[in-house]
């Protein structure tokens, strides 16, 4: 065993016997050692090594962007790893495409199903290896494959049913049942219980457990730790993607597990800004309701305030803000921008209102790609470029120079086509786009996904200087350590609500998280709950 | 905040600037590219092609480009938001039998016959045609936003209703005997080459490009054919802009059926037949991007220009007219398959 033990607290050598339930003494199915990749600006994975056995639920955990998903795409041949390697059964094991995973016996089944929805389940489950004669579909084979996959998951539905008039847990089931056509060896399981109910959760363990008796190795990976409890034999948490510990779950608490997700000192680097004064109550949303809405959201935002929104992925922020601009229709709620109540119906109303929202898909919502950085630019506010109906080009060209000075934005000129920008600077036009429509709130979503660590830093200051302006800013962030770093204050979304707030004295990595996790335990214990500040907010 | 200069933009960015021949290329690539390529036809058919350089030639040619040129203008709208427009050669066939009907003092069958003096019916013929076909381009646009069924459908269905109600209202027979007045203006040549409804489609390139470039309008056109989201999330509201693009597509059907009336006499309810194909053609070679966003009418004329230089040329070297027909539906393939390497050529030329 030569490989690099990065942490102390490394128990997963293959000698140790865990994986109780499995066929024979466990042996390791999948060992991934010193994996690395890196996206630009971020460095995903960093010499994660980790083992899966034989017919143990191992479960991943980690906060967002903590490097689980990529670890599965580089397992699932959708991505390739820079760096390291990846033995199957003590072979080495490379993945250039989904396929070659397929062929090895590694199935995923992704939160979002891949299903072809107008076909029968039958046809579903034999998809990739259609059963043919003479160039002919073999509608027997393929009944007889499906009545026996059907049977070993439990699913008691006709197997010439559409995929369509199916519920969302017996279509988890179908993938699930798919997955093992091809003789699984490792199911990778992403957030599987995201959508069903409790008894449906209780009989996806079950199927489990027979699964992992039969000695397949099965990545869970999931937002509720206490799942992991109940269903996990060995649990690895990463870390900014880096291995942060592997643990037997009886040994381990969910306390234990949040602490382990916690990671670098906090605010590291953010030389923060104190704000002396803060300035009147310029948003304040109460009672905020909207499709797939849990808990009606409360949230207040001050002039030259930054308000940090944190929270899981998925646990309803970025659909919150999309309400609150209107660019996703809200179903209830009362707006006040500086103490007037506004009813917003769409964009334009929030616009109007002084709201705007950066979205967190720049590309394809924020910007015009093709377009110039003054024709993005203008787009807010024409009237302004505008004379007797025509537009002014020399004015344009003029208000966004002075744009793209004060925010340093490294184009050639406001002729410039914003696609042939840089990440950071397409996110400073979106920026000057905003300020050229005179926005006193602005919504940031994951202002700084896809930037380089440069460039970062020059949006956060960018954001301080809007705060200085009297502006009043809300930032959702993935990246915690940012959020801690240029954020007054935090509110934390669980499963879609607002659970608690703290304000900077309270900040601490340990304590949003506890926060964000608290909606997914089933039972909330109390001695998990952080000292906090929960300014009148609803949980 | 408020440094005066931005140092970065003294030292190269990242995307330097464009080296000054790589801009020619790009520039070339665009529109001239089209108007290069049809000067050049131009030049090879003069000399290849009998009586091809002869001022009667270029006359017909300038007659019958303009009804094609009015109508992919209309096209270019439409399909600069990511839309298309199939019924236009239907209205143009209803308007022409709307005219045609208001024109004619007397009538063998169907409607018209008000004997109208010409100082009324001529003038009204006019509003008649745009308000028909600004009317058909206002169905097209307004069923195609209001339920979002796409508009390839919602033209088909009124490319079919259109056909359909010129030949009602027709009673299926051609509508001729227009007053002599209005024939006469039919024949008015410029110089004794350029027919004065030549100038009418010239007109309508020129208005079209400049709302296209220096209106508020035309500036929606192109951002909501390139991200309509976007501009939704902008704070404004993309819907009023795409129904207006299929009205002015329709209200152009119109004036071109107005045009079909000065240049040949009748009104038809077989008028048209296949225009909307010639259009798109015109707008596609015109290097205008079947997605939306790109494109302009200048390079929309030289398209047309081409698709009937290109015709006419073949058809005085003596190939047979269906001959004519294969080849232009090759050289509309031709220049799609030109244009995806365009974008690509552009691409790694800026990437440099």
């Amino acid at each position: 065993m030569d490989r690099s033990v990065s942490g102390p607290e490394r128990l997963d050598d293959a000698s140790v016997t865990v994986a109780p339930g499995a066929a024979g003494s466990p042996s390791p199915l999948i060992e991934v050692r010193d994996l690395s990749k890196e996206f630009p600006g971020v460095r995903a994975l960093d010499a994660v090594s980790m083992t899966i056995l034989a017919g143990e639920v191992h479960a991943l955990v980690g906060e967002n962007g903590a490097g689980k998903s990529t670890l599965v795409k580089i397992l699932s041949g959708v991505e390739q790893p820079d760096g390291g390697e990846m033995l199957l059964n003590g072979q080495p094991y490379v993945a250039r495409g989904p396929q070659d995973a397929l062929a090895a016996g590694i199935r995923v089944v992704y939160q979002e199903l891949n299903l072809l929805t107008y076909l029968t389940i039958e046809e579903n489950l034999s998809f990739e290896h259609l059963p043919a004669h003479r160039g002919l579909v073999d509608r027997r084979e393929l009944r007889r494959r499906a009545e026996e996959l059907l049977e070993e998951v439990g699913l008691d539905v006709p197997p010439d049913t559409p995929v369509e008039e199916l519920g969302i847990a017996q279509m988890q089931m179908v993938e699930i049942a798919r997955a093992l056509l091809t003789d699984a060896k490792l199911l990778i399981l992403d957030e599987p219980t995201a959508t069903l109910t409790p008894r449906e959760v209780d009989r996806l363990f079950g199927i489990i457990r027979q699964l992992t008796a039969q000695g397949i190795g099965v990545l869970f990976i999931s937002h509720h730790l206490d799942e992991m409890k109940e269903i996990g034999d060995r649990v690895t948490v990463l870390r900014n993607g880096q291995w942060a510990a592997t643990r037997d779950v009886a040994a381990v608490t969910v306390a234990e597990v949040i602490e382990l997700m916690v990671g670098r000192a906090m605010a590291e680097g953010f030389p923060f800004r104190e704000q002396v004064v803060l300035g009147e109550e310029l948003l304040s949303v109460d009672g905020l309701t909207y499709h797939g809405n849990i808990e009606p959201v409360s949230l207040r935002v001050h002039a030259g305030e930054i308000l940090g929104i944190a929270g899981l992925v998925g646990s309803g922020r970025t659909e919150a803000m999309r309400a609150i601009f209107g660019a996703d229709r809200a179903t209830g709620g009362v707006l006040r921008v500086r103490g007037e109540p506004v009813h917003i119906r769409e964009p334009r109303d929030a616009v109007r209102a002084g709201i705007c929202l950066l979205t967190e898909d720049r590309k394809s919502q924020g910007l015009i790609l093709d377009m110039t950085c003054a024709q993005n630019t203008t787009i807010t506010r024409l009237e302004a470029v505008v004379q007797r109906g025509l537009l002014q080009t020399a004015r344009e060209a003029a208000e966004t120079e002075a744009l793209i000075d004060a925010l340093s934005i490294k184009a050639q000129s406001p002729s410039q086509v914003v696609r042939f920008l840089s990440g950071g600077n397409q996110q400073k036009v979106v920026v000057a786009k905003w300020l050229f429509a005179e926005s006193q709130i602005l919504i940031f979503d994951e202002p700084t996904r896809g930037i380089d660590v440069g460039a970062k830093f020059e949006i956060y200051n960018l954001i301080w200087d809007l705060a200085d302006r009297g502006k009043g800013i809300i930032v959702v962030s993935s990246d915690l350590p940012e959020l801690l770093g240029i954020c007054h204050r935090i509110a934390v979304f669980s499963k879609g609500a607002v659970v608690g707030e703290l304000p900077r004295e309270a900040f601490s990595e340990k304590a949003v998280l506890e926060l964000a996790y608290r909606n997914y335990l089933a039972t909330a214990a109390p001695a998990a709950r952080a000292p906090m500040n929960t300014t009148g907010m609803p949980s | 905040m408020s440094t005066p200069t931005n140092p970065s933009r003294q030292q190269p960015a990242r995307v330097g600037e464009m080296p000054l021949g790589s801009r020619a290329v790009v520039f070339g690539l665009r529109e001239a590219g089209v108007g290069v390529a049809l000067l050049l036809l131009i030049v090879v058919f003069s000399i290849v092609a009998p009586y091809f350089a002869t001022t009667d030639n270029f006359s017909v040619i300038l007659g019958q480009i303009s009804i094609n040129t009015i109508l992919a203008v209309g096209m270019t709208f439409v399909i600069l938001i990511g839309g298309i427009d199939l019924s236009v050669g239907s209205v143009l066939a209803l308007t022409t039998v709307i005219g045609a009907a208001i024109l004619a003092p007397t009538v063998m069958t169907g409607i018209g016959g008000f004997g109208l003096d010409p100082l009324v019916s001529i003038p009204l013929t006019i509003v008649a045609c745009l308000a028909v076909g600004a009317g058909c381009g206002f169905i097209n646009g307004f069923v195609t936003e209001r339920w979002r069924v796409p508009s390839f459908i919602v033209t088909l269905g009124m490319m079919s209703m259109a056909r359909g109600a010129s030949q009602v209202l027709s009673n299926n027979s051609t509508i001729t005997g227009l007053p002599k007045v209005f024939k006469d203006a039919g024949n008015v040549r410029f110089f004794d080459i350029v027919p004065a409804y030549f100038v009418i489609a010239i007109v309508v390139v020129l208005v079209a490009w400049f709302v296209l470039r220096y209106t508020v309008f035309g500036r929606f056109i192109y951002a909501i054919g390139n991200n309509e989201e976007a501009v939704r999330l902008s704070g404004h509201n993309p819907k009023p802009v795409k129904v207006a693009a299929f009205v002015i597509c329709g209200l152009l059907a119109g004036l071109a059926g107005f045009v079909f009336l000065l240049r040949l006499k009748a009104g038809s309810p077989i008028a048209g037949v296949g225009y909307e194909l010639d259009a798109i053609a015109a707008v596609i070679i015109g290097g205008t991007s079947f997605s939306g966003g790109k494109g302009s009418v200048i390079g929309t004329f030289f398209g047309a220009c081409l698709l009937q230089v290109l015709g006419t040329g073949l058809v005085l070297l003596g190939v047979e007219d269906n001959m004519r027909v294969i080849i232009t539906g090759l050289v509309v393939i031709l220049a799609v398959v030109f244009d995806t390497y365009r974008s690509r050529i552009i691409a790694s030329l800026r990437a440099r």
